[in-house]
């Protein structure tokens, strides 16, 4: 073992940007900007579609908070799904609030209801947490099929929206939802970025470990839950915006978790990317599979199944070189002191010894 | 020296299974306590139970006048309680430094700029600089070890529980480890070491307890220990070499 007891003196430099980040920047501010002036551009059903792709980016993006970042694999988010869109069409219908007030407070709602869900979920853990969560949003929908004034049964429609012109209905929908997106990566950005993200990647890898360097697991955990509700949530308020119409049966579909997991694990688990590339690649296939019935279900299916045998860090792994490009980065790259490499040769204990297939080279 | 850690009367049991039993010892600060005693003894149950992973049913931790029986590990490693596995722990999908830099930021509660420094020392003194942007999942035993070490050392520990930090490392790997153990007692980290290499122990301890069956069979100097007859008798039919130990 190298036992130079040298004290650091000057300080060392880290960084936490890269240059292919930098050109991320370069590349989504001109996106965003065509995408915000779209509703100009385009016509009414392409800001629709665009908007269901944008509710599936927020939906993946939240799964993945959950799952690739915080360890928890739910198969219950569609119960916040379903708050929101019925908190929505609630509040605005027949509380008469402003829908574009009526959405925040729904996305509110379901982030408190989220905390006691919490701690009767947190008693489960692995594919137990998996099916209790999903045993939670059943709850939930059952729940909702009682109240009359949630339509019971046979779910609700929006009409407070369609006192606008549909154009103007289309485009302010259109812009809400592109917002959502932006605040969705942006928040698990600068979540990630912080040093509750680097708690959050610790406990994903080591939960016990974690909890033995001083990260807080269960409160973590809990943060990552309510967020990540809040969310689905806000994905729920844009369907139901977009659709003008929700049923307890297809707003609480498990089919949304499972889409959710599909998105996440074509595109890259574990990445801010990923899953907005797996959102954009699973809505293409639904675009051009719709009309093959069952077979695109089979066809979804077996890509699921080769890419994760062949690829495990996803399409995003494939494109990123196995993380080389980030264009959000969250970790820590030790610059300097480079001088200091020169003391210590690359572990001399590295030279005898059985040699390491896994060794970097 | 006042004591730093204070052990009465800790119980823990899993079904019939006793892997603790009415076991008390106090650590004065600033000291080393070696811990040995045969496979399934609860050793490693003991640090469990110390580091608040898991409960005790019975009985009392005090760390620094603190009862800490019934707080959560996280808030013990900020109070000053790190630990390093028996079997490694780390982080994989996570380079090297960010590994270190988890310690410090959460034990330690340095962040920024004074948390990378805190890595970087931490690094320096176990030797993985040169690999701090290497994914801890490629790195192999030796520096998986010392990338325990290097976690506990960024929490700036003031009592430091090593779980056979040694085992599995060659004749040749132990003189620097030794040492850098002695270091760390010398700067005031107090130290509890369990080990099953009892002459690696042994340059260092300053007191030695021996567990068997979750219960404490002896306690006290450390060669009067490795020769009391109960401690020989709890060895015998073992590979222990008493030749070793002086």
């Amino acid at each position: 073992m190298t036992t130079a007891h040298a004290t650091v003196t000057q300080h060392v430099k880290v960084k936490r940007a890269t240059k292919s980040s930098w050109a991320g920047l370069g590349i989504a501010i001109p996106v965003l900007l065509v995408l915000a002036a779209a509703p100009y551009l385009v016509e009414r059903g392409t800001q629709q579609q665009l908007v269901t792709l944008f509710s599936l980016i927020v939906l993946a993006t939240m799964w993945n908070l959950l799952a690739g970042y915080g360890g928890m694999v739910s198969v219950g988010q569609q119960a916040y799904v379903g708050i929101g869109a019925y908190g929505l069409v609630y509040l605005a219908d027949t509380i008469g609030l402003d829908p574009f007030v009526a959405v925040p407070l729904a996305v509110v709602i379901a982030g408190l209801l989220s905390i006691p869900i919490s701690f009767l979920a947190f008693r489960l853990v692995g594919g137990y947490f998996a099916i209790g969560t999903w045993v939670i949003a059943e709850v939930v929908k059952q729940i909702t099929m009682q109240i009359d004034a949630l339509g019971a049964g046979s779910g609700l429609s929006l009409t407070s929206l369609t006192e606008l012109s549909p154009g103007r209905r289309i485009a302010y929908v259109y812009w809400l939802s592109l917002i959502a997106v932006v605040l969705a990566v942006g928040v698990t950005y600068f979540v990630m970025r912080s040093r509750l993200g680097l708690g959050f990647t610790a406990i994903r890898d080591d939960s016990v470990a974690a909890s033995s360097l001083g990260v807080r697991v269960t409160r973590s955990k809990r943060f990552v839950f309510v967020i990540s509700a809040m969310g689905c949530a806000l994905a729920g308020g844009m369907i139901a915006a977009n659709t003008l119409r929700i049923t307890p049966e297809s707003i609480y579909s498990v089919n949304l978790s499972a889409f959710m997991i599909f998105m996440v694990v074509i595109g890259g688990l574990g990445s801010i990317e990923g899953p907005i590339v797996g959102a954009i690649v699973f809505f293409g296939l639904q675009q051009w599979l719709s009309d093959l019935g069952t077979w695109y279900l089979v066809i979804i299916g077996v890509l699921a199944i080769v890419i994760t045998l062949f690829l495990p860090r996803g399409i995003w792994g494939l494109i990123s070189g196995n993380g080389r490009i980030r264009l959000f980065p969250v970790g820590y790259r030790l610059v300097s002191p480079l001088e200091r490499f020169a003391l210590h040769p690359p572990s001399p204990d590295h030279a005898d010894g059985e040699p390491d297939p896994k060794e970097p080279t | 020296m006042a004591p730093i850690l204070e052990v009465a009367g800790l119980s823990k049991r899993f079904g019939k299974v006793i892997t603790a039993e009415d076991v008390s010892f106090t650590v004065e600060e600033g000291s080393a306590l070696g811990i040995v005693g045969p496979n399934g003894a609860g050793k490693s149950t003991l640090l469990s139970l110390i580091t608040g992973v898991l409960p005790a049913d019975a009985g009392a931790i005090v760390f620094d006048g603190k009862d800490i029986t019934k707080i959560s590990p996280g808030a013990r490693s900020e109070l000053g309680i790190a630990r390093s596995f028996q079997i490694p722990r780390p982080f994989v999908d996570m380079t090297v430094f960010e590994n270190v830099y988890v310690g410090a930021a959460f034990g330690g509660d340095s962040h920024g700029q004074a948390g990378y420094d805190t890595t970087a020392e931490a690094l320096e003194i176990t030797g993985l600089l040169p690999l701090s942007d290497v994914p801890a999942g490629q790195l192999r035993l030796l520096d998986r070890k010392r990338l325990e070490l290097a976690r506990a050392l960024a929490t700036s520990p003031r009592l430091i529980l090593l779980d056979e930090i040694a085992g599995g490392l060659t004749e040749k790997e132990l003189p620097p480890l030794i040492e850098m153990i002695k270091g760390l007692r010398d700067s005031g980290v107090t130290v509890i070491w369990i080990e099953h290499i009892v002459h690696a122990l042994l340059a260092v301890v300053d007191e030695l307890m021996c567990l068997a069956f979750g219960k404490v069979l002896a306690l006290g100097d450390p060669q009067e220990v490795m020769r009391s007859p109960e401690v020989i008798e709890v060895y015998l039919g073992s590979t222990f070499d008493m030749g070793e130990a002086s």
